[in-house]
């Protein structure tokens, strides 16, 4: 729970004692809320059985990207199928080698569930496989330029400690 | 297909609308709407409730909705398009009119987003696009993706933070005379530089707000708005288009290929010199979600050429008086941007502005009688142009 809702459950719980009701005031309208009592934490569980040769290719240190062997279309992320030629013959390989940064973006202002990092820098690579990678850049912000050379990284994510890929400049 | 017409539209003002539930606002834009349309609620056949949610307490809207206006048991539906909702549901609402199913439907847009706290509403407008692969690991924002397009562009074209930042003045401008907008103030380039950034290189001032608002669109048959007698502004042509999921699936960061495509669907149905649209249009409502969506829309809408959008604000061409009018209600930018209410917000201030209605400085000067609404929905996600008109055109 963030701090901002801690306060208003706070004053929520207080509000319960002295109004029997859990009733918050906003500070700028001065409009009555009801501070939900009603708790809902999510968290998904999402199927990767079909393409989880992309996680063992990480504990290897390598970036899978999968190609139809019907028509050749490589797609990343990861597709288990071709949706451009309908085959289900496809082929794992590797993003190896160097791509070129084409753009990228500082986050600043952070989803809830990443605000316990410092501000981070996003960035999408081409890669000579013909994909692009929308990744992390593992760099020094200030000296990242659109069309430097680049390559992908994998390595644990902390504090979360899972593998996960970067890009790096060269 | 018949032809369709719009009676009545509103919206509520905008901004953090702590004082009013999701059904308060609904009836708010509703109550307005359907007394301008002059018709009775018994006369809605069948509604399309837009709205994108998450961030707010109920699971099923368009019930909720229907309930507080009273116009059970006629159909409903909720219908999603992330910030293009309400122009999807503008196009179905219109869909199920020509197609002779029902003669007078209602399109509404509801979002409660001030239901959540900032961060939580962050997270999930960051969800919105391809979670697993881009927000799970990775953390984007929605300022995150599109500064991913701001960066592109400037590298590209050579655009600055400050031009950006034109954007945003003027839209502050117009919104200071909109007595519905979430933003009233007058701002400067030299304030918006001076905010804090959001996403590299977009600042707090290049931003939409965090919004509640709700917005109604009533349209219906050509038929019964002869036998009504009321005044119509009509669609004249819809395009529509899809982006992908994954932004990194994508070769350019310079525009959006999905408003391109719907743009010039639109185009050939309305019969707009796709070539030369800003000379048969009035003025347009365009998507700017961030400062440089809206100089993307003025590209990929044909206003300006690859590159040169930064030079249509510069020289205020977007301003009344210059080569079209954009944005005369504030924008999203500084009107606010309730997702799911936004679309049909823009379709309201058009159907007014078509009909002289809005007044004063913000009124624009109506010679062509058409107006373009441009609607994003999460970085070129979804895409919808609608070109609204005084004039029917022939039977298609």
């Amino acid at each position: 729970m963030s701090d901002e809702t801690e306060k208003l459950k706070e004053a929520a719980e207080e509000a319960k004692k002295n109004l029997g009701s859990p009733l918050i005031t906003d500070q700028k309208t001065s409009s009555s809320l009801w501070f939900d009592q009603r708790e809902l934490n999510v968290r998904y569980m999402i199927s990767v059985e079909r393409i989880k040769k992309f996680y063992d290719g990480l504990l290897e240190g390598k970036v899978f990207a999968t190609r139809c062997t019907k028509c050749g279309v490589v797609y990343f992320p990861p597709q288990s199928y071709c949706s451009s030629c309908r085959s289900d013959s496809m082929e794992w390989l590797e993003l190896a080698g160097t791509g070129e940064l084409i753009t990228y973006t500082v986050i600043n202002v952070k989803p809830q569930s990443f605000s316990h990092y410092p501000d981070y820098a996003v960035g999408i690579a081409k890669m000579p496989q013909g994909v692009n990678v929308l990744a992390w850049i593992d760099s020094d912000i200030k000296s990242l330029k659109v069309g430097m050379k680049v390559k992908l990284e994998v390595k644990k994510r902390e504090p979360e400690n899972y593998l996960t890929y970067w890009i790096k400049p060269e | 297909m018949r032809k369709v017409g719009i009676i009545g539209a509103s919206y509520t003002k905008f901004g953090e609308r702590f004082d009013a539930s999701m059904q308060e606002l609904a009836w708010e834009a509703f109550k307005d709407a359907i007394n301008e349309a002059n018709i009775e609620p018994a006369q809605i056949e069948y509604s399309v409730v837009s709205n994108m949610g998450g961030w707010s307490s109920e699971s099923l809207p368009a019930v909720i909705v229907s309930e507080a206006l009273g116009i059970n048991p006629r159909g409903s539906v909720r219908v999603e398009a992330a910030c293009a909702s309400g122009s999807s549901a503008v196009k179905l609402a219109h869909d199920v009119v020509a197609s002779g199913q029902a003669e007078v439907v209602l399109a509404i847009g509801v979002e409660k987003m001030r239901e959540s706290p900032s961060r939580t509403v962050v997270e999930y407008i960051g969800r919105a696009g391809n979670f697993m692969w881009e927000f799970e690991n990775f953390g984007l924002t929605f300022p995150g993706y599109y500064a991913l397009y701001a960066t592109a562009y400037m590298s590209k074209f050579g655009a600055k933070e400050e031009d950006l930042c034109e954007v945003a003045v003027k839209n502050h401008y117009y919104a200071s005379f909109n007595e519905k907008a979430q933003y009233r103030n007058k701002i400067s380039v030299e304030k918006c530089m001076y905010s804090p950034y959001v996403a590299w290189p977009l600042k707090l001032y290049d931003c939409s707000p965090i919004t509640d608002g709700a917005s109604a669109v009533i349209l219906a048959s050509e038929d019964f708005i002869k036998s009504h007698g009321q005044e119509a502004v009509w669609i004249s042509g819809t395009g529509y288009a899809t982006g992908t999921a994954n932004l990194s699936k994508r070769d350019d960061f310079t525009g959006l290929d999905a408003a391109r495509k719907a743009a010039q669907q639109a185009y050939v149905k309305a019969s707009i010199d796709p070539e030369r649209p800003a000379s048969q249009l009035d003025l347009a409502e365009v998507h700017d979600c961030f400062t440089i969506a809206e100089i993307m829309a003025y590209e990929d809408l044909g206003f300006a050429k690859k590159g040169e959008g930064i030079k249509l604000i510069k020289e205020k061409q977007t301003y009344k008086g210059g080569v079209i009018p954009v944005n005369l209600d504030g924008g999203l930018k500084a009107k606010g941007h309730p997702i799911g209410a936004t679309g049909e917000s823009m379709i309201a201030e058009l159907y007014h502005q078509l009909l002289g209605k809005v007044k004063g400085e913000r009124q624009a000067e109506i010679r062509n009688g058409k107006a373009l609404a441009h609607n994003v929905g999460g970085t070129g996600h979804y895409a919808y142009v609608t070109i609204l008109s005084l004039d029917k055109g022939e039977r298609s």
